[in-house]
C-alpha cells in the first residue's frame, strides 16, 4: 500500500501517456512531465509568498496578511490579480524588445532547472546522464536575463543595480558549483538520479545523507550560502537593494513584467534549493529507516518548505552585505574553503571506514574555517570593541 | 569563530518567532476595528463646547469673550458676539457666540484655547473617526455640531468633568450666599393689604 | 546636467578623474523621494563607478516658516510650533524654549517640575535613540526586524506620553515656569515598570546586533570623523561623542537639577558608525539611571511658578539663549525681545543642520550604500533641519 501512494503519480503518467498513439508517446509523456512541474512549483511559488510574508511577520511580532480569505491564504490570488490589473509602463527611450524579453526568457530559464530534480522515486523529468552539469548550465542564463533587464531600462539606479548582479552572481557561481563537485567525487557520476539513489540506503536506522558526513556537512553550509547569493536574498541582495536604490534592476518594470520577475527569482530559489536537497539531503529518501512508509515526494517537498523557512529567517535577521564585501566573501574565504573541502572529500573517499577517517575529516574542516574566519576579520580590522566613560 | 555572531542573531529572531505563538508581549497588534485599545483619559483630539442641561442653546457656557481666538495659534476659531444677553449658569446676563467656527483642517489639536478659557466652555474631544467627504464645509464645525452636553465630558474625562463641576458648583454656591442678605436687605417692605 | 536651480557640477570634476584618466562620471540625486533619507532630503552624489567623489545636500523640501510665525505670534503660541521642530522628541524641545524664556523673564522653576521635567527628557532619549537604532539596521538592510522591536518599546513610552500629555508626539507639555498638568495617578509606577523592563529589551538588541559580522563589517571603519574637525565644525551631541570629545552639555552647563543625578558620558575612539551606535545604545543605559534616580527622589509640591504668566505675557527687553543636550545634540533658542507680546528675534539653532554639514567629508570615497548608513547615524530630522 505504501509502494502504491508512493509510485501514484507515476502511475497517473503512465495511464495518461496510454492513451495516446505509441508515435506520440515520448511528446505527450514530457507535455504531461512539465505541466506537472509547472502546476506544482508555481503553487508552491503561491504558498511561498503568503509564506514568507507571514513569517517575516511572526518575526517581527506582528500578523502577516490575514484578511484576504482565512488566515489570508488567498493572498496570492489577490496580488497576482492586482499585477495583472496593473497598467504596463515601458520607459520611452528603453529598448523595448529586450524589455520584454528579459522577464519571459528569467522565468523560462528557471523551470528549465527542474527537468533533473528527482522529486520522488522514479519521478524526474529526465534522466541525464550529466543531470548536474545541465542543471549548472540552465541557472548560468539567469545571470544574464538580469543584466538584460537593467541595461534595457536605460535607467541609471538599474544599470547599477545590474552590474552589482552580474557581479555578484558570477562570483558565488564558483563556491557553488565547487562545493557539488566533492558529491561527484563521492558518487562517480553525474546524474543527479544516481546521486539520490546513493543516499538512499540504511545502516541501522541511520541515513547515508551526505550532510552527516564532516565534508558533506561543509559543503551544504558553502552551498546554501552560495544558493542565497545566487537567488538574491538577503543577506546578498544588493542588486535589489530595497533602501538605496530602491528596486535595482527591475525598478522599470511594473504590472505583470514585475510578477514574472518575483516568479522567476522564487522559482531559481527553489531550483537551487531542491538541487540543495539532492545533493546533500538525501533527495526523496526519509531520515530514518523506520519513516520510509511516508511518500518520497511529501520528503522532498518537507525538505524543501524547511530549507524555504530557513532562507526566511536568514532574510529577516541578517543586514545585507555591501557588494565589496561580498566578493571578499566570496573570494577569499567561500573559494578557499571549498577546495580544502575537495581535499577532505578526497580523504575520506580514500580512507577506510571507521573513526579515524572521521577524525581527520573534520580536522581538516574545522580548523582552516577558524584560521580563514580569524584572518577574514582581521584583514578588515573588525574586533569586538571597549568602550571607556569619561571620568 | 567566524559566524557566531549571525548565530546568535538567528537565536534571538527564533525566539521572538515562537514566543509570537504564544505570548501577547511578543505579539503587540490590535486588530482595528475589531479590537480597540482604550484611549488614555487625558487623549485629546479637536474640541467642542460644553453646555449644561438638555437645551444646547441655552446651556451653552460660552460667553463669546474671545480669549480661545485670540490665543489660539494657527487662528482657527472664528467667534462672532450676539448682540443680545442671556442669562448664564449663575443667572448673570451674559452675551453669547452667535456665530462659534472651527476650521478643524487648520487645528493642530495644542489645547491652548482649553487651557485659557476662564469659563470652562470649551474642552478637547477624543472622537478621531471623524472623515468626511467634503474637504471644505465638511472640515469647518459651526456651533450646532460643536456643541456637546456635559454628560459627554463626563464619558470621556471623568476626572477633569469631576474637578470642573465641583468648582462650578462651589462659585455658585458661593455667589447665591453673598447674593440672599443683598436679596433680603434690598427686599422693600411688605405691601400695606389694599381694600379690594 | 544641471540639478534644478543648484549651480552645475564643475567641469573640471565632470570629465577629469584624479589620477588622470578619462573617466564617466554618474550623477544621481538620492532623493527627495527616497525610502531611506529620513524625510524629504536630497543628495546630490555624483559617482565613479561606485565611489562617491563629491556629494551636495539639498533640504527646504520642508521650510515652514518657523521662525517668522515666531515673530507675529505670542510667546505661548510658539510652544506648540516647537513640538513641531524634531518631532520625535517633542518634549526637549519644549524644554529648550521654556528654558530660553526663563532666562529672558526670570522664572523660578519649582522642584517637582524640575524633576518632571528630567523624567519626560530621559524618557525622550531613549525614544529617540530606540528610532534612531531601528532605522539605522533598516537602512543596512536587516528588513524592519530590529526596527520592530525598537518600535515596540517605543510605543509603550509613547503610550505614556499620551496618558501624561494627552498626544503621543505632539506633547506641548512645558510651560514658562514649570509644566502645564500634574502627573496622573499611576503615572510613576508605569514608569517605573517600563524602566525596569528596558535592559532586558537592549540585552536582546545587543545580542542581535552588536556581535553580528555582517553589522560589524557595515559598521566598523565607515565614516570615520575625525576629533579636530568635529569640534571645529560644531558637530554636538553623539557624534562628537563617538568621535571622542567629553561634551556632554548636561554636564557643562547642568541646567535643570541635573547636577543631583549621578550618570556617565559614554565616549567613542574612532568616530564610525559603529561607534555612533555603541555610544547611543550606552547613553540609553544611562538615561536608565537618571530616571531610576529621579523617579525615587521626586518630591511633591506645586508644577508652576506662581508668578508665571500664561497669556498677555510681555517679558522685559533682552536676549537669552536657552540650550539643552536633546538626544540629537545642542538645542537651543535665541530669543531677543523687545517688551512686545512677540518675540523681536526667534533663532533656533537646530543640532541635525548643524551636524548635516559634515556629511560630505564623512562620505567621499564611500560607496552609495555606505553613504546611507553614514546618513543614518547623523541622526537628523527633517522638521528640524529646515523649520
Amino acid at each position: 500500500m505504501p509502494e502504491t501512494i508512493d509510485q501514484i503519480f507515476v502511475v497517473l503518467k503512465h495511464w495518461l501517456v496510454g492513451y495516446s498513439p505509441v508515435w506520440l508517446q515520448p511528446i505527450v509523456g514530457a507535455i504531461v512531465s512539465v505541466v506537472a512541474i509547472l502546476v506544482a512549483f508555481a503553487s508552491l511559488f503561491a504558498l511561498t509568498t503568503i509564506l514568507e510574508r507571514k513569517g517575516l511577520g511572526r518575526f517581527q511580532n506582528r500578523y502577516g496578511p490575514n484578511r484576504v480569505g482565512p488566515f489570508g491564504l488567498l493572498q496570492p490570488v489577490a496580488d497576482g490579480l492586482k499585477s495583472l490589473t496593473k497598467e504596463d509602463i515601458v520607459p520611452h527611450s528603453a529598448d523595448a524588445v529586450v524589455h520584454l524579453l528579459a522577464p519571459i526568457v528569467l522565468v523560462t530559464a528557471a523551470f528549465m532547472g527542474y527537468a533533473v530534480l528527482p522529486v520522488g522515486r522514479n519521478m524526474v523529468a529526465v534522466d541525464l546522464d550529466a543531470g548536474l552539469l545541465y542543471f549548472f548550465a540552465a541557472g548560468s542564463i539567469i545571470e544574464l536575463t538580469i543584466f538584460m533587464a537593467g541595461w534595457s531600462s536605460r535607467n541609471k539606479y538599474s544599470l547599477l543595480g545590474a552590474m552589482r548582479a552580474i557581479a555578484q552572481m558570477i562570483s558565488y557561481e564558483v563556491p557553488l558549483i565547487l562545493s557539488s563537485i566533492t558529491v561527484i567525487m563521492a558518487t562517480g557520476s553525474l546524474s543527479t538520479v544516481d546521486i539520490v539513489e546513493k543516499q538512499a540506503g540504511y545502516s541501522g536506522i541511520w541515513p547515508h545523507w551526505f550532510v552527516f558526513t564532516p565534508w558533506g556537512f561543509a559543503g551544504f553550509i558553502l552551498f546554501t550560502i552560495a544558493a542565497i547569493a545566487e537567488s538574491n536574498r538577503s543577506p546578498f541582495d544588493l542588486p535589489e537593494g530595497e533602501s538605496e536604490i530602491i528596486a535595482g534592476y527591475y525598478v522599470e518594470y511594473s504590472g505583470f513584467k514585475f510578477a514574472l520577475f518575483f516568479l522567476g527569482e522564487y522559482i531559481g530559489m527553489f531550483a537551487v534549493s531542491g538541487l540543495a536537497i539532492t545533493l546533500f539531503l538525501g533527495g526523496w529518501s526519509a531520515p530514518f529507516s523506520f519513516l520510509t512508509w511516508i511518500p518520497s515526494y511529501l520528503w522532498f517537498f518537507g525538505k524543501l518548505l524547511a530549507l524555504i523557512g530557513l532562507f526566511i529567517w536568514i532574510r529577516s535577521t541578517l543586514p545585507r552585505l555591501r557588494d565589496d564585501q561580498l566578493m571578499n566573501f566570496a573570494w577569499k574565504f567561500m573559494l578557499p574553503m571549498a577546495l580544502i573541502n575537495l581535499v577532505t572529500a578526497g580523504a575520506w573517499h580514500f580512507m577506510s571506514f571507521g573513526p579515524v577517517r572521521w577524525l581527520v575529516s573534520t580536522i581538516l574542516v574545522v580548523v582552516p574555517y577558524l584560521l580563514l574566519g580569524r584572518g577574514l576579520m582581521r584583514s578588515k580590522k573588525l574586533e569586538t570593541r571597549i568602550y571607556r566613560f569619561a571620568e | 569563530m567566524l559566524g557566531e555572531g549571525i548565530l546568535k542573531g538567528l537565536a534571538e529572531t527564533a525566539k521572538n518567532f515562537f514566543g509570537s505563538f504564544v505570548s501577547k508581549e511578543r505579539l503587540t497588534t490590535v486588530q482595528f476595528p475589531e479590537e480597540r485599545l482604550p484611549q488614555a483619559e487625558a487623549a485629546r483630539n479637536f474640541p467642542f463646547l460644553v453646555y449644561d442641561g438638555h437645551d444646547w442653546q441655552a446651556g451653552l457656557r460660552c460667553v463669546a469673550c474671545q480669549i480661545c481666538e485670540k490665543e489660539c495659534p494657527p487662528k482657527c476659531i472664528f467667534i462672532e458676539k450676539s448682540k443680545d444677553k442671556k442669562p448664564d449658569s449663575m443667572g448673570k446676563q451674559q452675551f453669547y457666540p452667535a456665530v462659534f467656527n472651527i476650521d478643524v483642517s487648520v487645528c493642530m489639536s495644542c489645547q491652548i484655547c482649553v487651557e485659557v478659557c476662564p469659563f470652562d466652555a470649551i474642552e478637547m474631544d477624543t472622537a478621531f473617526e471623524l472623515s468626511t467627504g467634503d474637504r471644505f464645509d465638511g472640515l469647518l464645525w459651526r456651533k450646532a455640531q460643536l456643541a456637546k452636553p456635559n454628560s459627554y465630558f463626563h464619558q470621556i474625562h471623568p476626572t477633569a468633568a469631576a474637578e470642573i463641576d465641583k468648582r462650578l458648583a462651589e462659585a455658585k454656591a458661593k455667589a447665591e450666599a453673598k447674593a440672599k442678605p443683598v436679596a433680603a436687605a434690598a427686599q422693600p417692605d411688605p405691601a400695606p393689604p389694599t381694600k379690594s | 546636467m544641471t540639478f534644478g536651480t543648484t549651480a552645475p557640477v564643475d567641469e573640471q570634476v565632470l570629465h577629469h578623474s584624479p589620477d588622470g584618466g578619462e573617466g564617466e562620471y554618474l550623477e544621481i540625486a538620492l532623493g527627495p523621494h527616497h525610502p531611506s533619507t529620513h524625510g524629504v532630503f536630497r543628495m546630490d552624489v555624483v559617482l565613479d563607478g561606485e565611489r562617491v567623489i563629491k556629494l551636495k545636500p539639498v533640504f527646504g523640501y520642508l521650510h515652514r516658516n518657523h521662525e517668522k510665525i515666531a515673530e507675529s505670534a505670542s510667546y505661548l503660541a510658539s510652544m506648540p510650533y516647537t513640538d513641531r521642530l524634531d518631532y520625535i522628541c517633542s518634549l526637549t524641545n519644549n524644554w529648550a524654549y521654556a528654558l530660553a524664556v526663563e532666562k529672558l523673564a526670570g522664572f523660578q522653576v519649582p522642584e517637582r517640575a524640575e524633576y518632571i521635567r528630567v523624567i519626560t527628557a530621559e524618557l525622550t532619549r531613549l525614544v529617540n535613540h530606540t528610532s534612531t537604532i531601528g532605522f539605522l539596521t533598516q537602512e543596512m538592510g536587516a528588513s524592519g526586524t530590529p526596527l520592530m522591536y525598537a518600535f515596540r518599546e517605543r510605543e509603550k513610552i509613547l503610550d505614556l506620553f499620551e496618558s501624561l500629555t494627552g498626544s503621543r508626539m505632539m506633547c506641548n507639555y512645558m510651560r514658562f515656569g514649570g509644566c502645564r498638568v500634574e502627573l496622573p495617578s499611576g503615572w510613576l509606577e508605569q514608569v517605573k515598570k517600563i524602566v525596569e523592563e528596558f535592559p532586558r529589551f537592549l540585552d536582546e538588541y545587543e545580542q542581535l546586533l552588536t556581535g553580528n559580522e555582517i553589522f560589524m563589517a557595515r559598521a566598523q571603519g565607515i565614516g570615520v570623523l575625525k576629533k579636530d574637525l568635529a569640534i571645529n565644525a560644531g558637530i554636538t551631541g553623539p557624534m562628537l561623542r563617538a568621535s571622542g570629545v567629553n561634551y556632554d552639555i548636561r554636564k557643562v552647563d547642568k541646567y535643570g537639577i541635573y547636577d543631583r543625578f549621578d550618570f556617565r558620558i559614554p565616549l567613542g575612539e574612532h568616530g564610525d558608525v559603529y561607534d555612533r551606535y555603541m555610544v547611543r545604545m550606552l547613553e540609553m543605559r544611562e538615561s536608565l539611571k537618571i530616571l531610576d534616580q529621579a523617579i525615587r527622589d521626586i518630591p511633591s509640591g506645586p508644577i508652576m511658578d506662581p508668578k508665571a504668566k500664561i497669556r498677555g505675557f510681555r517679558p522685559k527687553p533682552g536676549e537669552a539663549y536657552g540650550r539643552i543636550e536633546a538626544p540629537k545634540g545642542e538645542l537651543g533658542f535665541y530669543l531677543i525681545s523687545d517688551g512686545s507680546p512677540h518675540p523681536y528675534r526667534y533663532r533656533v539653532r537646530p543640532p541635525s543642520l548643524i551636524n548635516l554639514t559634515v556629511l560630505e567629508d564623512m562620505c567621499l570615497g564611500s560607496s552609495v550604500a555606505d553613504t546611507i548608513v553614514i546618513f543614518g547615524t547623523v541622526d537628523i530630522v527633517l522638521g528640524e533641519v529646515d523649520r
